[in-house]
């Protein structure tokens, strides 16, 4: 019903001659706006799978993240004959919320919506579809061409009921990141099995005390560890639907490496990003399995790892599995808003800053979900001279990305903060703490109206 | 108190400048219930209209009250609520009339005034920027006090805040960014009570403690009392620090905590406006029911 609220406003305006009409209108609009608004004729075409407000000439208004920031910036200036108004809000960042918590007031109010946005999430047309916000791209609006260029599965978070609501930013496959030169000293090789892994480990607790083959203190860690491992812990089976067991042999097996490797303190879990890890293991990392975006904003921004030094493998693999599979870190996606009045040029801005090479195989900080783009970034990356190697094992990675972990409404992320890692720095084992783990996923998909399998 | 002291001494000029007084109060008053009735009461009857209705506007009774209760998350919120507001309230209730009495009792003007404007700096910093003071404060790796997180058994950020400690620091941070304004306003209350009674202690020779037990503090009811009603609804409404230590902590800590979280939780994430809106109806009536008790029992509106 909102949706038809901002036309109807503007009819009310532009008709001045028929005030009788407007005004028996303007009553009704409390009861039905729907039923006034096609009575009425409101200017709104359905075109391209939606019901779109009348277009007119004016700003484009795009919100993106403080690293999107560039993008946007760089089209402006490749399009100057473009109105451009950038606004920059925390991209979603942790799953704060900012965007929905905003589209629902401006659902409220009539008016308001972006006509792009990006989001560092790439769970929001969970919402954004019921919400009436999110615009349907494959039913006229991006070319089928354009779209088959994306990588495999890239788009699978965007769709709903066959039907694409948003395009993915980049990707965020994990692999095995590794300090070359670090490796060579220790007389290591890179291990390509998880029981490699482990064993591998082990040895650097006694050989290399202090020296790190992995991180487990973050709230994406099941991403990177149990995702790759095939764990069964968020399976969305249906837009409202979810199958959950943390138990399995796949989940069990997992936990019980970290668990081994959290003990003898060669995996820590104080999570990348803190304060304690860059201060005290910046320069103790050996390994680091971890997403795409791994390189640039861990290890160049946030550890200021020197050049020459890091670079990517496979993610290992259970000894005996034929198909690789690992898992899968965020991965912004871009949104094209319904109640756009410049849909053109919300269409351009949109193709342009998912797959134009200028920004995503150029500059972009994560590995672009574009094929093409991707193919343009890794050859950037490799002439930058920042990692030791080629980025070979990220384009690889990109298509093995096991599909039985979706994207629910619920942050996986923020329900093994809040289970998993408070029993973790008590001590308690993270296979000890997997059924507390299922039992909370349960609830909270239950409470947001999943249905529940375990 | 204070106010009915000014007004009995300015009797003898209230009949000439009556007529202005009187007009100038209502137009005090008429804006004050102009703010009220914008600000306060209708967005109340919003939110209790909300509360009683589907997304649709249909009636639907007291489903939404029922629905949110049995969120899996809502007595969880409750408790945390509750132990927190025993920790804040008692902790507040103590060290502010004792902080103030002991105010009250330096005699040096430049210490007193030292002391007065020292406790009130904390409570000057908006709410959001004090707690990421303590944000900083709580994390050993940068917290200027590491070396006593350390000795309390405390080295990483995750440990100190352990879902058991919460209740406690944010009693802390409520205290440290409240306190300091309460004790000001106590000061002024204690500088209210008239010296003859004061002097009347004295020579009957009460010394400090008994003067401050059976003379200070009961005199002090009322302010104590007010100082408790507001800083009940102010603690059940609990948000900025939990919502905020979530975001430090990524998550590890402080989310879904307290009631007021929840709702937002309902109203944003889940699209459940009217759920959100029969939490915060009960909020409403819990703290109000809460300062009505206060009140009958303190005969807080009582005249001197």
């Amino acid at each position: 019903m909102p949706v038809n609220k901002p036309s109807f406003s503007q009819e009310r305006v532009l008709n001045r001659r028929r005030p009788a009409l407007l005004a028996g209108c303007a009553a009704m609009v409390v009861l039905t706006v729907a039923g006034c608004g096609s009575g009425g004729g409101t200017g709104t075409t359905a075109k391209d799978g939606f019901t779109q407000v009348p277009q007119k000439d004016g700003a484009l208004t795009v919100w993106v993240d403080a690293t999107r920031l560039e993008a946007a910036k760089l089209y402006q200036k490749l399009h100057p004959d473009v109105k451009l108004d950038i606004v920059t809000y925390d991209g979603n960042a942790n799953g704060s919320n900012y965007l929905q918590t905003k589209v629902q007031l401006f659902n409220r109010t009539g008016k308001g919506w972006p006509d792009v946005v990006f989001s560092s999430q790439n769970n929001e047309v969970t919402w954004a579809v019921d919400a009436g916000f999110a615009a349907p791209l494959n039913k006229g609006l991006i070319p089928e061409a354009t779209l088959g260029q994306f990588a495999n599965g890239a788009n699978d978070v965007c769709t709903v009921n066959g039907t694409l609501y948003c395009l993915r930013n980049d990707l965020s496959q994990v692999v095995l990141w590794y300090n070359a030169p670090l490796m060579k000293k220790f007389g290591y090789t890179v291990p390509t099995t998880w029981e490699e892994y482990q064993r591998l480990g082990e040895k650097v607790a006694k050989e290399h005390p202090a020296y790190l083959v992995g991180d487990a203190g973050d709230s994406f860690t099941p991403e990177i560890y149990l995702w790759a491992s095939k764990c069964g812990a968020n399976d969305i089976t249906g837009p409202k639907a979810v199958s959950v067991n943390t138990t399995s042999e796949a989940c069990t097996k997992m936990a019980k490496l970290m668990d081994v490797l959290i003990k003898n303190k060669s995996m820590s879990i104080s999570g990348v990003f803190s304060t304690d890890f860059a201060k005290a293991k910046a320069d103790k990392v050996l390994l680091m399995p971890g997403p795409a975006w791994y390189g640039g904003a861990v290890f160049k921004s946030t550890l200021k790892t020197p050049a020459q030094q890091i670079a990517a493998a496979p993610i290992p693999q259970w000894k005996g599995d034929t198909a690789p599979s690992t898992g899968n870190v965020g991965g912004g996606t871009w949104l094209l808003s319904q109640h756009s009045a410049h849909i053109k040029a919300a269409t351009d801005f949109l193709k342009w800053v998912t797959t134009d090479n200028a920004y995503q195989g150029e500059k972009a900080p994560g590995f672009p979900a574009h094929a093409p783009a991707a193919e343009n970034w890794l050859k950037a990356q490799g002439s930058s001279g920042y990692f030791a190697g080629d980025l070979g094992a990220l384009k690889d990675a990109s298509s093995q990305v096991w599909p039985g972990w979706g994207s629910g409404q619920f942050s996986q992320e923020a329900i093994w903060a809040a289970t998993v890692k408070p029993g973790m720095t008590q001590g308690k084992t993270i296979a000890s703490l997997l059924p507390a783990w299922q039992d909370t996923i349960v609830k909270y998909a239950e409470s947001n109206g999943y249905k529940v399998s375990q | 108190m204070t106010l009915t002291r000014s007004l009995s001494g300015s009797a003898h000029r209230r009949r000439r400048g009556a007529g202005r007084q009187s007009r100038a109060g209502v137009a005090f008053v008429a804006t004050y219930v102009l703010l009220l009735i914008a600000f306060g009461i209708l967005p109340t009857g919003y939110a209790v209209y909300f509360a009683f209705t589907d997304a649709g506007g249909t009636f639907t009774g007291f489903s939404n009250f029922v629905t949110t209760a049995r969120d899996f998350r809502f007595m969880d919120a409750v408790g945390h609520v509750a132990v927190y507001l025993v920790f804040w309230l008692v902790s507040l209730v103590v060290f502010v009339v004792g902080l103030a009495l002991l105010l009250h009792r330096v005699a040096s003007g430049t210490v007193s005034k030292a002391l007065r404007f020292f406790y009130y700096i904390p409570g000057a910093l908006a709410g959001a920027a004090s707690v990421l003071v303590w944000l900083f404060m709580l994390d050993p790796t940068v917290s200027p006090v590491s070396s006593l997180l350390g000795t309390l058994g405390f080295d990483t950020f995750g440990e100190v805040v352990a879902p058991g400690n919460l209740a406690l620091l944010f009693a802390i941070i409520a205290f440290w960014t409240g306190a300091g304004g309460w004790i000001v306003v106590m000061y002024g209350a204690l500088n209210n009570i008239p010296k003859d009674v004061m002097e009347a202690a004295h020579i009957d020779g009460a010394g400090a403690w008994q003067t401050a037990w059976h003379v200070q503090i009961p005199m002090l009811r009322k302010w104590i009392v007010y100082m408790v009603i507001l800083a009940f609804a102010g603690g059940a409404q609990l948000f900025v620090e939990p919502q905020l230590l979530a975001l430090a902590s990524v998550g590890v800590a402080g989310r879904d905590y307290s009631l007021n979280q929840l709702t937002y939780d309902f109203a944003f994430q889940m699209n459940n406006i009217n759920g959100a809106a029969a939490v915060s109806v009960e909020l409403l009536v819990v703290s109000v029911s809460a300062a009505a008790l206060f009140v009958a029992r303190s005969g807080f509106f009582d005249a001197d």
